[in-house]
């Protein structure tokens, strides 16, 4: 207990809600959800195709504005209402998107990607050697090497050799959250393993906070400390990883956890039939 | 970049336009490097000459003739006599002039006549026939006369005093001049205009005009339209709003009918040139407007924008180097588009008379519009407008070719 005590909420939401167009054609993305990360933490967002998570994580990105609710960073209300505010804050959250090849500017070398970041934490007028040092430095976190990347297109790259360059940004930012919308998602299961490893291993390094967003509760369970459960923009259930899926309470977390295939057992597909 | 450009000239239709294009601008450069006499030079002294080559007749006249053994009285007659007039001889003779018709080659316009010459009587009784038709006859008659008579044409000298002309020289019948010997003379190759102009000059001159035009409304048209575009597409919400109720309201309109009410009220005196590209590139610029927005609405949620705005970057950087490189070819082949209809435009409202008002330069649309107040169409004068209908046809086709050719590089839905 001595130890939950010691964790400060890094952000926090009250009655944060999302309605998406008016009248007739309006639809509620997020509804009214409660919830507070940790600092340190692993959280997941666990949900089907359409519960909203995607939704949940750009208002928290700040990408699209709040309908209803408050978002809390640090203990106080997030103020993003100037572009100045919003880099400030953009200083402290970073993502990692599902798509790497959606991801990057096709027109640009990736060489900007990294050179962008360096340039946000305000190293913009170091010497060229010593940038190429800490973006070196940042693919070899990954186990990338930067002289085969530089000068090189996105395209260029294979997608978990793109997906791991989006880890090394966030090596390079050091932001005090990451918000990693279903970053494997893309990636074939060996790459989905060390780029698992990656965000753990960032965590552990710079305690970083790791919201992380995903369908896959078996991956949720593997790496979270803490699982909030949504449905239809609600958060169904919430708490620590193995109390929600060794004993779910939720109708909704037990047909999650059904649904997941496991070796050496029949695949139950009784809940997909009966839904 | 290098890759992108090899990529569209692989592209067959893009290349057929292109090099269409490109052949009629090398035209426009060079031609008049070549022929540098003023394109609106007023050359014949009235309407509609014919294509062909003019030679000056004093000089032919003057010149020492060569005497060739050609039977020049059969091809007058030839010229002389019409088929229906062969015929009708070949009536008369049968009817009234007791020859049989075996005898009678109607073909033959050489025979037909000495026959006639040998038969014809105007005082013998013609029964059945009009007086109209007995009168034509005579006429006939006169002109076979005419016809065979070996005339030649004197020509004279006056005396500065007297005033008494004494005879210098005779063409004869059997006299002919090589062209190659007259310096004094002016190639047509498609006539002259009703202002007596030389077409070709004057098309290649009026296509130079109609080409800025078209670029200076095209550019016009791209840019408003890409700015606003952009704009409403990027910033979405109220001034999206804004803008799309003012360019569907351009919209709505139709913007020739704008196009004419601004180059009315513009008045004659200030209609130049630069004032209609501007008028039709201001009109223009809706379709443009619209089409970017919904390029842009699209790519405004994009990962890559998004990471981009996390990057910490300001708008107008995220416009110019996210989205921007994302709809240039798009915008490169509105462009196109633009240009070609802002030359076809051009060309339907000098059609209407509210073109460029100056006769000092000449556009397609003016031409056109001069072939049409002369009535080049009514009496025949086909290279009056018929070369400039074939130009605006190849310079429309062409830029749309490329467009067609264009959207088939850029966009592999459309990938044979």
């Amino acid at each position: 207990m001595a130890m939950e005590n010691e964790k400060k909420p890094c952000l926090s939401g009250r009655g944060v809600t999302k309605i998406f167009g008016a009248g007739k054609q309006e639809t509620v993305a997020v509804d009214h959800v409660d919830f507070d990360f940790n600092e340190g933490e692993i959280v997941s967002i666990v949900g089907e195709s359409g519960s909203g998570k995607t939704t949940l994580s750009k208002m928290l990105l700040g990408l699209i504005s709040v309908t209803e609710g408050q978002v809390l960073y640090q203990g106080q209300p997030r103020d993003i209402g100037t572009n100045a505010k919003k880099k400030e804050y953009w200083k402290n959250i970073q993502p990692i998107f599902q798509d790497p090849f959606s991801s990057y500017n096709i027109f640009y070398k990736i060489d900007s990607v990294l050179l962008d970041c360096l340039n946000m934490r305000g190293c913009k007028n170091l010497p060229y050697e010593q940038k190429v040092e800490m973006m070196t430095e940042a693919c070899s976190f990954v186990n990338l090497k930067f002289a085969e990347l530089t000068n090189k297109y996105p395209f260029e790259l294979s997608g978990g050799q793109m997906q791991r360059l989006m880890i090394a940004r966030i090596f390079l930012l050091k932001p005090k959250i990451l918000m990693a919308d279903e970053p494997t998602s893309m990636i074939d299961a060996c790459s989905r393993a060390t780029i698992l490893d990656m965000l753990l291993k960032l965590r552990d390094e710079i305690n970083m906070t790791v919201i992380f967003i995903t369908h896959d509760i078996g991956l949720a369970y593997y790496i979270s400390d803490k699982v909030y459960i949504m449905e239809h923009g609600r958060f169904v259930e919430s708490g620590p990883a193995e109390d929600v899926i060794i004993n779910p309470k939720d109708a909704y977390t037990r047909r999650l956890i059904s649904d997941v295939p496991k070796i050496y057992e029949k695949w139950d597909l009784d809940t997909v039939l009966n839904k | 970049m290098k890759n992108t450009i090899k990529q569209v000239f692989h592209s067959g239709k893009f290349l057929v336009g292109f090099i269409i294009f490109f052949i009629i601008f090398l035209t426009c450069i060079f031609y008049p490097l070549i022929v540098r006499t003023d394109p609106l030079a007023m050359v014949g002294n009235g309407n509609f000459f014919a294509p062909g080559t003019y030679i000056s007749q004093e000089e032919a006249a003057t010149e020492e003739p060569y005497s060739l053994n050609v039977d020049a009285s059969s091809a007058k007659l030839q010229a002389a006599l019409s088929v229906d007039d062969l015929s009708a001889m070949q009536q008369w003779l049968i009817k009234y002039g007791g020859v049989k018709e075996s005898d009678i080659d109607v073909t033959d316009a050489q025979k037909m006549a000495e026959l006639w010459q040998a038969h014809y009587d105007s005082t013998v009784a013609q029964p059945g026939l009009i007086a109209a038709k007995k009168k034509y006859y005579v006429r006939l008659d006169k002109k076979i006369t005419a016809a065979l008579k070996d005339s030649g044409v004197i020509i004279a000298d006056k005396d500065a005093d007297t005033g008494a002309l004494t005879e210098s020289k005779t063409i004869k019948e059997t006299d002919f001049i090589n062209t190659g010997d007259i310096s004094n003379k002016r190639t047509f190759i498609l006539g002259t205009d009703n202002f007596g102009r030389d077409v070709l000059t004057e098309l290649i001159s009026a296509t130079v005009s109609s080409l800025k035009i078209g670029f200076i409304a095209g550019l016009i048209a791209t840019a408003i339209g890409l700015f606003l575009g952009l704009l409403a597409g990027y910033l979405g919400g109220f001034p999206d709003n804004l803008i799309m109720f003012i360019t569907n309201l351009f919209t709505v309109i139709p913007s020739f009918v704008i196009l004419i009410l601004i180059s009315y009220s513009v008045g004659n005196s200030a209609r130049g040139i630069m004032m209609v590209a501007l008028i039709i590139g201001l009109t223009s610029w809706p379709w443009t407007t619209r089409s970017v927005r919904s390029q842009v609405i699209s790519l405004r949620n994009r990962d890559h924008v998004n990471l981009s705005k996390l990057s910490g970057h300001s708008m107008m950087r995220i416009i110019f180097t996210d989205i921007l490189p994302y709809i240039a070819s798009y915008v490169v082949m509105a462009m196109i588009l633009q240009i070609s209809s802002g030359i076809l435009s051009e060309a339907q409202l000098s059609m209407i008379g509210l073109g460029p008002a100056t006769t000092k330069t000449a556009t397609l649309g003016l031409m056109m519009n001069w072939a049409m107040q002369y009535s080049a169409h009514l009496n025949g004068s086909w290279w009056a407008y018929f070369p400039v209908v074939i130009m605006i046809a190849l310079i429309s086709f062409s830029l749309n070719l490329m467009n067609t050719g264009l959207d088939q590089v850029f966009n592999p839905q459309l990938r044979d």
